[in-house]
């Protein structure tokens, strides 16, 4: 479970998708990091990512660590934005864990990602949802 | 000076319970229920769904339908709801981070039963015509509880909508033309701190509650504006059950024509302070340049805020930028068994 503090500090990548685009090579990282590992570059603006994509792959998580035990089972995806860019992502809104599928187009939606039980901080972030559902 | 509405959304749960399902349960009476409130389905939300996300995703499609508002430009965040994630901290401040609107602005959450939705409209509107703020955003949604076995369990639904206003002419889409609000102490519903259920006065939440205030509310607006219900092509009431807004229209003189469009509570339920201002969303989908609209909600304990809204030129630029209402209600809806429901509504006690 994050800390509070940390999960702040996370706010524009997990509620904005902002991403970090190098100065020097144009190469977009989410999460944003401090050094380009594509041309060691340290410039950087922002962008925020397109929230379409397809799943590239996916596993589902049946016994998930304390936080996310209320999801079970728990989608877990890579998926693969318009731009390219690809992230790890839950995915909501699932039925059938058997209906997933590769290629699967995706949307991204604002969702509870974890909780610290009844009293403590919710945490959010973006789910991947079937698109067009 | 002319303001009105630039930019409207919602955003529908994909879950739902059918009230067979529920009345199963409890071992009541589903073709008497079925005739009496006039409800089919509700919405439900998800473990990872709550007022929070539902209105990111209702604003999300507000701006979409909003012709570029720069989020940095909103000046106030309302969000109207009784299902606040949190007892103390606020929701808004979370919508408005995850839109980009921070931190210039002023944030609050408002409470008043089910007309929390149309209280935030009805302040951001007014602080744009003040000219303090250039865009305000106001916002309705819950994810509202019903005890078990109670009637409420039967429309107690999730749902949200939000809507930008602003004074550009050439960005409104729809036009506030004039607002009324009547109010009064009338204890027929209410939760105390603490309580996870609310509790109500049976039939008291009728004539002296829903109906007195919507009516009153409904004529206050017609009589200040100078206009009756024939001038108007949709008329969209609080829809705690299906029938009572049906009734309460056609008391008031409209048609089911005037009323249909706006009238989603048999198969979405009772959204609370996301209720009238959904059913707006579903006019603006379909309505057209010209149209009058009259919007009438009802809190609990009690009062009901009217507006007439006028659509402009615009709306028909606007109504394919984003998911529509009624196709979120019909589409791709996840069916649930009372179990699972019960496991998502926090009604099992688990362990501590």
């Amino acid at each position: 479970m994050f800390s509070p503090a940390r999960a702040w500090r996370e706010f524009p990548q997990r509620y904005r998708l902002e991403a970090a685009k190098c100065s020097g090579c144009s190469k977009i990282l989410y999460p944003p990091r401090l050094v380009c590992p594509e041309c060691g570059g340290r410039k950087f603006t922002q962008e925020a990512l397109p929230r379409d994509g397809k799943v590239v792959t996916y596993t589902v998580i049946r016994v998930p660590p304390a936080g996310f035990t209320e999801q079970t089972p728990l989608p877990l995806a890579l998926v693969e934005l318009t731009n390219g860019v690809r992230l790890m992502v839950q995915i909501g809104d699932v039925e059938d864990p058997e209906s997933l599928e590769i290629g699967m187009p995706v949307r991204l939606e604002f969702r509870r990602i974890s909780w610290d039980g009844e009293a403590g901080v919710i945490f959010y972030g973006h789910k991947a949802v079937r698109a067009g559902s | 000076m002319t303001i009105g509405i630039v930019g409207y959304g919602a955003f529908i749960p994909r879950r739902r319970i059918k009230l067979e399902e529920i009345a199963k349960v409890w071992g009541a009476d589903a073709p008497a229920y079925k005739r009496g409130l006039q409800l089919y389905e509700k919405s439900v939300p998800g473990a990872d769904e709550d007022t929070v996300t539902m209105s990111v995703e209702a604003t999300r499609n507000a701006l979409a339908r909003s012709g570029g508002v720069d989020p940095a430009d909103i000046g106030a965040l309302y969000i109207g709801s009784e299902s606040h994630p949190y007892a103390v901290k606020p929701s808004g401040t979370i919508v408005a981070e995850a839109i980009g609107a921070v931190p210039a602005l002023h944030v609050a959450d408002l409470e008043f039963a089910c007309k929390a939705g149309t209280e935030s409209l009805f302040i951001a509107q007014s602080l744009v015509k003040a000219g303090e703020v250039r865009y305000a955003v106001g916002i309705g949604a819950d994810t509202s509880q019903g005890a078990p076995g109670d009637a409420l369990e039967y429309s107690a639904a999730a749902g949200a909508s939000a809507f930008i206003f602003g004074g550009d002419e050439d960005l409104i889409v729809a036009e506030i033309v004039d607002s009324f609000s009547w109010t009064t102490d009338t204890p027929d519903f209410w939760r105390r701190e603490y309580m996870h259920y609310p509790r109500h006065g049976s039939r008291f939440t009728g004539e002296p509650a829903y109906f007195r205030h919507s009516m009153s509310s409904a004529r206050g607006m017609m009589a200040k504006a100078g206009m009756e219900p024939r001038d108007f092509a949709y008329a969209i009431f609080h829809q705690p059950n299906g029938k009572f807004p049906m009734r309460v229209g056609k008391k008031l003189g409209f048609t089911h024509e005037q009323l249909e469009t706006g009238w989603l509570s048999p198969w979405l339920g009772n959204t609370y302070s996301g209720a009238s201002p959904i059913g707006l969303t579903a006019v603006l989908d379909i309505a057209s340049p010209g149209d009058l609209i009259l919007l009438t909600s009802f809190g609990s304990g009690a009062g009901s805020d009217s507006f007439v809204i006028r659509v402009t030129g615009r709306i028909s630029e606007v109504q394919d930028l984003a998911p529509k209402t009624r196709a979120q209600l019909d589409e791709n809806k996840i069916y649930l068994e009372y179990g699972a429901y019960a496991k998502l509504r926090g009604k099992i006690r688990m362990a501590e």
